[in-house]
């Protein structure tokens, strides 16, 4: 790695497995159970978290020495709140129709424990550039588990994924539903999201003992 | 130790300078770009409109607009006349356009007789369309549509939207697949009654091959969404029964 020393790239590899901010943390799980239901919601949501939580690390970094300790939370909620507004109105003004499919996602932004999370834990203590590459690490790794809990809440609850039918028509009973399978509709429900996450944290937990805590 | 940021006066001054700088900045993006945004709602009505009437770029699956570019020209070329509806009296109205149904609905304070309702007539392919606007509430904020009818209130092609529905759930409502379940569904019953059209959990006719059953098929895990969608196509579609009784009998 020419580019990032091993300490900086360490920023970007630890949230996504060993230190993931919905697995370990267990950070950002109100939006991850809120929007998984299809595939591509969950990718615009990881990508808005993204933009959001890198370019808000760096402007809390770059205030961290004038922010007054005792209102330093509400300094953060404004800044992510003004931040996710102007975005969202340019985006209305210049790309309407991609505004419109993120509109919904943009509460979900603004409330995102994530990203105050990231904001008072790391922003706050260092330089631009590493809260640059924590912001893009910590999405990233947020980013990841929506997906995987997005893939199969999709497949197993639609049988779609990004919308197409990949295991057959419901309706007419072809692919494996001429077999008689089921889409099971309960995945599409909140509930599933949480136990999904679950047995993804089981999952990384089995393979990795130190992660247990006693 | 205390540092210079931990006193009372600096934060106060801070939280002052903090309100000043981010209201400033967001009350100027707000003015800078409300002429833009303003004009890409007025395309965005126009295109709903004609959506409904069935003039749009769908492709296989998906449902896709006419172009921004081209929706005036079209709204112009399909759209003959705007009307607006006051207590049962229709009159050509070309600011029909401008009406916004939420702040209406309010004024109105529930009396239908103080509403205006206005209502697009199109042609197209020699056949009428009228399409009107509905307005209701989903499960977190607005939702929205319009539905094109012919003049016996059979739907002809509808276009939901909405504000913040769940994404995979509720916001569906604005996909194909819910959309098109409305096309030649009747509003109106057997003895020519209003009924509306429910949209119905357990559903006996998923596939949607009876159109007289006033019902289509609710989408699974946005029960409170679909409620809600049929609570706008009954209580904002009735109040034009009237004109088309006035339709029938000309």
């Amino acid at each position: 790695m020419g580019l990032l020393s091993k300490k900086d790239s360490k920023l970007i590899t630890d949230p996504l497995a060993d230190n993931n901010p919905i697995t370990i943390q267990v950070l950002g799980i109100c939006s991850a159970l809120a929007i998984t239901a299809q595939l591509k919601a969950s990718i615009v949501m990881a990508i808005s978290v993204m933009a959001v939580l890198a370019i808000g690390n760096v402007v809390i970094s770059l205030m961290r020495n004038i922010i007054p300790q005792k209102i330093r939370i509400i300094v953060q909620l404004v800044v992510v709140a003004a931040l996710v507004i102007i975005v969202d109105q340019i985006l209305k003004a210049y790309s309407y129709q991609l505004s419109k499919t993120l509109s919904v996602f943009v509460g979900l932004i603004i409330t995102n424990c994530i990203i105050m999370g990231r904001f008072e834990a790391f922003a706050l203590g260092n330089s631009p550039w590493r809260s640059f590459l924590d912001g893009i690490g910590n999405a990233a790794g947020y980013g990841l588990i929506l997906v995987i809990v997005g893939f199969f809440r999709e497949l197993l609850g639609s049988g779609t994924l990004f919308g197409f039918k990949v295991l057959g028509d419901p309706i007419e009973k072809t692919g494996l539903y001429a077999l008689g399978y089921e889409n099971n509709g309960f995945m599409l429900l909140s509930p599933m999201a949480l136990i999904v996450v679950g047995i993804i944290i089981w999952v990384q937990r089995s393979r990795n003992k130190e992660l247990i805590e006693d | 130790m205390s540092k210079k940021t931990d006193s009372n006066i600096y934060t106060v001054l801070f939280a002052i300078g903090m309100v000043v700088v981010v209201g400033t900045l967001l009350a100027f993006t707000a003015r800078a770009l409300s002429p833009i945004i303003t004009e890409n709602k007025r395309l965005e009505k126009q295109q709903n409109i004609l959506y409904a009437m069935g003039i749009n770029n769908n492709d296989e699956s998906s449902a896709v607009f006419v172009s921004t570019k081209e929706a005036p020209e079209l709204f112009s070329k399909y759209i003959t006349k705007q009307l607006v509806i006051e207590n049962g009296v229709a009159k050509e109205d070309n600011e029909a356009f401008l009406i916004d149904l939420k702040k209406d609905k309010a004024e109105a304070e529930g009396d239908p007789s103080k509403r205006h309702l206005p209502l697009f007539v199109g042609e197209k392919d020699g056949k009428t369309f009228y399409v009107a606007p509905i307005y209701g509430k989903g499960l977190w904020d607005a939702i929205w549509g319009y539905v094109s009818m012919d003049k016996d209130m059979v739907v002809q092609g509808v276009y939901f939207d909405h504000k913040g529905e769940t994404p995979g759930l509720g916001a569906n409502i604005k996909e194909r697949f819910f959309m098109d379940d409305f096309i030649g569904e009747h509003l109106l019953d057997d003895s020519g009654d209003f009924k509306g059209i429910t949209v119905a959990k357990g559903n006996a006719d998923p596939k949607n091959k009876d159109k007289t059953d006033n019902e289509v098929d609710a989408i699974a895990g946005a029960t409170i969404t679909g409620n809600g969608v049929t609570e706008m196509i009954k209580s904002d579609l009735r109040l034009y029964v009237p004109y088309f009784q006035t339709l029938k009998n000309n």
